[in-house]
């Protein structure tokens, strides 16, 4: 396997850790996050500061983790008190203070970022291999979560927070939760990333990655786990398909969002069932 | 006997209107309560102070002896407490037994950590299924929620309300909206719900019904008890009378 085969199957991996644990976020429990890539960030720095300090891979993508979750639960305690559309005011807040917070700071790099990150010692095809292990475990979690009783709730409060309530159900700590789980999983595939270019500017973790996040767990399907992974490798790939047309690269993006939107608003997961459906139809 | 529901002194105010202005009131076990008053009198905000959904500014209140008045509504509905809803509020991308049976499942949902662990649904389906066909709801199992009918929308409230195991079960304006035929068919359930001992409050303007069914009246108007008794007595009072019709009324009537 070429370099460039192994560096894209890598970047899919981790697209496919981030785009999943924002569906969790935004597709099971409802609350909409544009602000994934502030706790992929953070868990991007949390391994790189580990891994100089301690050497050890194993803290590092749990400090990247941490870090991600720790934050991800300050962010959730303010889906507490702002809904929907104002919460993603909110999380694209978050994610332009963190860039703005990391490019100021001497420690962390500022503009220049952190180079020099101790590699994980598995070697290209080894860090390719553990980033998609770690892109199949995430994947399992998501569908294990949906299937629990724990999804069942999310996808009540993310319909209806207040009638979730009448049914006993504690809106709070189930939005809480879902920040959790999605920002450590966030963290870990920031982890991840320092080891996979053992260097990270802010650069990386701004405002436009959420937005293409997003873009890949709307044009999945909102809630869908499969559909999200098939649209975390197809919006991966784009592109490299598309190279030709160089910087209307977003252009391209923002035509195909929209497109989905008006076009197929559940995203290739709803596509499929209905062709499906009609499929089975005499 | 601890009463089911106790509301000492209760207020709250929104901007210079006090709408709910110092109510207590006890609900004996088993009772079927009628809470009725002219527009704006303060109902619904009351039973929503009651849910938890609104947070008052003085007063208590306790579900069986237990003082609930700081619990948020999840709280207080895992202590025996079921609300429905004004305007109908099914989980619409779900089917009519999907909501029941979450609604059943509502100690596997107390925590998300526990939930977390737990898939069964197994027990949950049944009961869940056995509350549609008890509020008239068989055949439907399989629908999604936000493609019933109004009239099976609010039995599917009803049904919700029911598969939390409540002890007091408050029901606003459950009537409201439906045609005769759908409302007959809606005071049956809330009748055999009552008849399971369960403690009704409802808040209803189809006054025919709340008489007819209800053992005890509370009447509310600018956020005060004007009534409380037998619904006969009460609607013969003058000072209910007045409430709801007016005094130019009554005057022109007496003349």
């Amino acid at each position: 396997m070429s370099a460039y085969e192994i560096s894209v199957i890598s970047v899919i991996g981790i697209n496919v850790i981030l785009a999943v644990s924002l569906n969790m976020i935004s597709g099971f429990c409802g609350q909409i996050s544009l602000g994934h890539g502030a706790f992929y960030g953070a868990g991007a720095y949390a391994a790189a500061l580990a891994m100089i300090g301690a050497g050890s891979v194993p803290l590092a993508l749990l400090a990247a983790a941490i870090v991600g979750s720790v934050l991800g639960i300050v962010v959730g305690f303010t889906s507490l008190r702002v809904r929907s559309d104002f919460l993603a005011v909110t999380t694209i807040g978050v994610n332009f203070l963190f860039t703005g917070f990391v490019r100021k700071q001497h420690w962390l790099g500022g503009e220049m970022g952190i180079s020099g990150i101790p590699g994980s010692g598995l070697g290209a095809n080894g860090n390719m291999l553990m980033i998609l292990l770690f892109a199949a475990v995430t994947v399992a979690l998501s569908l294990y979560v949906n299937h629990s009783w724990m999804g069942f709730a999310f996808r009540a409060v993310g319909e209806d927070e207040d009638a979730a309530a009448t049914l006993g159900i504690n809106s709070a700590a189930y939005k809480l939760a879902a920040f959790a789980i999605g920002t450590a999983l966030a963290g870990l595939a920031g982890g991840l990333y320092a080891f996979f270019t053992q260097f990270i500017t802010p650069d990386a973790f701004d405002f436009i990655l959420s937005v293409m996040l997003m873009a890949m767990v709307v044009i999945g399907g909102i809630g869908s786990t499969w559909g999200v992974v098939t649209a975390a490798i197809g919006v991966t790939l784009l592109p490299e398909a598309i190279r030709f047309v160089s910087n209307y690269r977003l252009l391209v993006f923002g035509g195909l969002l929209l497109l989905v939107i008006r076009l197929a608003p559940g995203g290739i997961a709803a596509l499929i069932r209905s062709v499906a459906g009609s499929a089975r139809e005499p | 006997m601890t009463p089911a529901l106790q509301l000492y002194n209760v207020a709250i105010h929104f901007g210079g209107v006090k709408a709910v202005d110092g109510v207590s009131m006890s609900v004996t076990s088993g009772d079927f309560v009628g809470l009725i008053g002219p527009n704006g009198a303060g109902k619904t905000t009351l039973i929503r102070i009651v849910a938890g959904v609104l947070r008052a500014d003085r007063g208590t209140i306790a579900l069986s002896g237990t003082d609930v008045t700081r619990d948020s509504t999840a709280s207080r509905v895992r202590k025996g407490l079921a609300l429905t809803h004004q305007t109908v509020r099914p989980f619409r991308e779900m089917t009519a037994l999907d909501n029941v049976v979450l609604a059943a499942g509502y100690r596997r949902t107390a925590n998300p950590l526990s939930a977390m662990l737990q898939f069964d649904r197994r027990a949950e389906r049944e009961r869940a299924a056995a509350i549609l066909q008890q509020v008239g709801l068989e055949g439907t199992e399989r629908q999604l929620a936000g493609a019933l009918p109004l009239g099976q929308m609010k039995r599917l409230e009803v049904a919700r309300a029911l598969a939390v195991d409540p002890r007091v079960i408050l029901l606003d304006e459950p009537l409201a909206g439906l045609n005769h035929v759908e409302a007959t068919r809606q005071v049956e359930v809330i009748g055999a719900v009552n008849a399971q001992g369960i403690t009704v409050v409802l808040v209803e303007h189809n006054l025919e019904e709340v008489i007819r069914n209800c053992r005890r009246l509370i009447v509310l108007n600018n956020g005060q008890v004007i009534g409380d008794g037998e619904p006969q007595t009460v609607m013969a009072d003058p000072v209910v009378h007045e409430a709801y019709v007016g005094s130019g009324a009554g005057a022109h009537a007496q003349a």
